[in-house]
């Protein structure tokens, strides 16, 4: 049946008729998606949004706002408190699920199970190869790579320099593993290894699971694009209750939360760039100004819509980001850098077991401090990047899906971590220049580039990605929000995507100006425990849902 | 004088397109011609539809119970798109050359103020096509 289905398709789809979509296993199930919404008109405008999940998301994210504000000093201990117990008593279990996550991608990748299509049998791709990639990458760790490429190698390279230093028979230095202490060639590549696994298999592997079961569930299985339908395996009808309420509500708090505060977090760090490069006064007028001009921007993003809006912003954005890292590695230490792709990535091989491994780690800090923290960070944010993905990859075999989501990425963030942190520790070993190291977090990057030609175009293009990227986040965020809050619906009305991108424009300004952003970013980090456990029922649900697939040909 | 009237629906909100099915039908008959029910949805499952080709079903079903109140011959296409709400314009002007309609009937609003920030899908349409659009407001009571 396939080859009398392939050409009818193929003349269908460039007239915009949908192709009959082949074989997929739906659930059955009596939910209509958006028979709890509530559709009303207020001031001439249309809303349908889903009442439990939309009203008691404002709520809470009302009251943490106001909570924050009002009594600072008092809930930064808490949720400090409460983000200390987690990565110091539970970071093997992060490491752990992290690692389940990996492993059950990679393995996906290899068994027929890959066969599956997502979006039924004869689904064809919505988005080209070069948007969709674009926009996995954008929404992934675009902003990420921007100030940790140069800091973090930098970080890793000079602790495990430093060797290990011991007291009462505990580790107290940041090292990795076992240090490299005055072993230079070892320290780098300890250090390399150390940050490719923070931005390799592992982060990618957590957004793939979440974008797989999502994906999975909402175009073969026809439940609603939110986080719920991935526990209809487990709880079936009950997920349109309160179970699937609360893990939905959970989803809107940590990604609302987490775009707010790291736009807040970034504005500041992106005035402190402006002001080291231009002169532009780094205060907080230059501050809500860049968050409102984000805001601004994202809107118009948001209006546009995806293909229009968020697609083409992302491919901007990787034309740029690629000609940055062109530029590093024409004039950078080129040869270094060529050799240093294949070395760090060898190393980062050899060391995954030891880095991974989430028993009996001597190296607390690094384990607890930094591993543990990343893989709270990113599976936070992994409802928000998981549903997006998950949005924008119908059409896509498993294979093919866990292929770019998984290792394209990886081997991007090797080279990016190659270039930017191996030209970093060239200035810093070869050159005898310290200003990388001494310099502060956010502005590493700029003094990299000052020591290369061109730094005022280098400078502005770097600020320009970071803008950029934040503007992708917002927007395809408040894409996001928007889809949870309405039940799953992706055609809900405008006014709700505006909505919801100007809240999170007013509440990064609220706690930018009234302070509290770290405070609120660590509530929102402690959400990955919750999640973690999502993510594991996401991992049962994805082979059961992939087994009861048929397998495209 | 017309041949082919398209007729844009969204079957999740049947009550905004029902008044002017009633105007699309005596012009059908009026002119003869053949109406092309047309709508455009997300790739997502929706309130009316688990996929595509199960909303293409349901607006055939619809079109051909259309035919039976007109007697003009029908058809129904289903345009999918990553996301209609902002789409939904560019996506209708393009259907208009696909499908060969000479008359386009849709319903719209009466103008409101915020049309200046989000403008009606009519008014855009017909700014944007060389066929004829019919715009039905709702009645006036």
């Amino acid at each position: 049946m396939t080859n009398n289905h392939k050409a009818p398709e193929a003349a269908a789809s460039s007239e915009g008729i949908p192709a009959p979509e082949g074989p997929a296993n739906l659930i059955d199930t009596d939910y209509v998606i958006g028979q709890d919404n509530i559709t009303a008109r207020a001031l001439g405008i249309n809303l349908d949004l889903h009442g439990k999940v939309f009203t008691i998301s404002s709520l809470v994210i009302l009251f943490f706002v106001i909570v924050t504000l009002a009594l600072q000093d008092q809930v930064e201990p808490i949720f400090n408190a409460i983000f200390g117990f987690l990565t110091g008593n539970l970071s093997w279990f992060f490491l752990l699920a992290a690692n389940i996550f990996v492993v059950l991608s990679i393995v996906l990748i290899f068994t027929p199970l890959g066969k599956v299509r997502i979006g039924g049998a004869h689904a064809t791709p919505d988005f080209s190869y070069a948007g969709w990639f674009a926009m996995l990458f954008a929404a992934g760790m675009g902003i990420g790579l921007m100030f940790y490429g140069v800091s973090e190698p930098i970080t890793h390279f000079g602790t495990a320099m430093g060797g290990t230093t011991l007291e009462d028979g505990l580790r107290t230095d940041w090292s990795p593993l076992g240090a490299a202490a005055g072993d230079q060639e070892g320290a780098i590549s300890l250090g390399m290894a150390a940050t490719i696994f923070h931005w390799g298999l592992h982060p990618w592997g957590i957004y793939a699971v979440v974008a797989l079961a999502l994906a999975l569930f909402s175009y073969n299985k026809g439940l609603p694009l939110t986080m719920r339908s991935i526990f209809y395996p487990v709880l079936g009808e009950r997920v349109w209750g309160w179970p699937g309420h609360i893990i939905d509500i959970l989803a809107v708090f940590a990604t609302l939360f987490g775009l707010a505060t790291s736009l807040g977090l970034g504005a500041s760090q992106a005035s402190a760039g402006l002001s080291y490069l231009f002169g532009v006064p780094n205060t907080e007028v230059t501050m809500v100004l860049l968050i409102m001009g984000i805001t601004v921007v994202a809107l118009g993003s948001v209006v546009l819509g995806v293909e229009k809006g968020v697609q083409r912003l992302s491919q901007f954005n990787m034309v740029l980001a690629f000609l940055l890292l062109a530029f590093v590695i024409a004039v950078g230490p080129t040869l270094l850098i060529a050799t240093g792709f294949f070395e760090n990535l060898m190393s980062y091989l050899v060391n995954l077991p030891a880095l991974s491994n989430p028993f009996g780690r001597e190296d607390a800090n690094f384990s607890q401090g930094w591993t543990a923290f990343y893989w709270a960070w990113w599976i936070s944010w992994s409802p928000f990047v998981g549903m997006f993905i998950a949005r924008v990859s119908r059409g896509r075999t498993v294979r093919e899906f866990l292929v770019a989501v998984l290792l394209v990425p990886s081997v991007v963030s090797v080279l990016w971590m190659t270039s930017f942190g191996g030209t970093a520790i060239d200035q810093v070993v070869n050159e005898g220049f310290q200003g990388v190291q001494e310099a502060a977090l956010e502005l590493q990057l700029f003094v990299m580039l000052g020591q290369l030609p061109l730094t005022a175009i280098t400078s502005f293009v770097g600020i320009l990605l970071v803008m950029v990227f934040f503007i992708t986040s917002s927007d395809s965020g408040s894409l996001v929000i928007d889809a949870i809050t309405a039940g799953g619906k992706v055609d809900a009305p405008k006014p709700q995507r505006i909505f919801w991108a100007l809240i999170e424009g007013a509440v990064a300004i609220a706690l930018l100006l009234g302070g509290g952003l770290t405070a609120l970013q660590t509530a929102v980090i402690t959400t990955g425990l919750p999640f973690t456990l999502i993510l594991l029922v996401a991992c049962y649900a994805i082979v059961k849902g992939l087994m009861s697939e048929p397998r495209s040909v | 004088m017309y041949k082919k009237i398209m007729v844009p629906v969204d079957l999740a909100h049947f009550d905004v397109i029902e008044p002017s099915l009633q105007v699309v039908a005596d012009q059908a008959k009026h002119y003869g011609a053949e109406v092309c029910y047309v709508a455009v949805t997300a790739t997502t499952p929706s309130s009316v539809a688990h996929n595509p080709e199960e909303y293409q079903q349901k607006l055939e079903a619809f079109a051909q119970e259309r035919a039976k109140v007109h007697g003009q011959p029908v058809s129904a296409r289903v345009i999918t798109c990553p996301d209609p709400i902002a789409d939904l314009d560019d996506v209708l002007v393009d259907a208009i050359d696909e499908v060969g309609a000479d008359l386009v009937i849709m319903p719209t609003h009466p103008p409101k103020h915020l049309d200046v920030i989000i403008p009606a899908h009519g008014g855009k349409v017909a700014t944007h096509t060389k066929a004829s659009v019919f715009l039905v407001r709702p009645q006036q009571d």
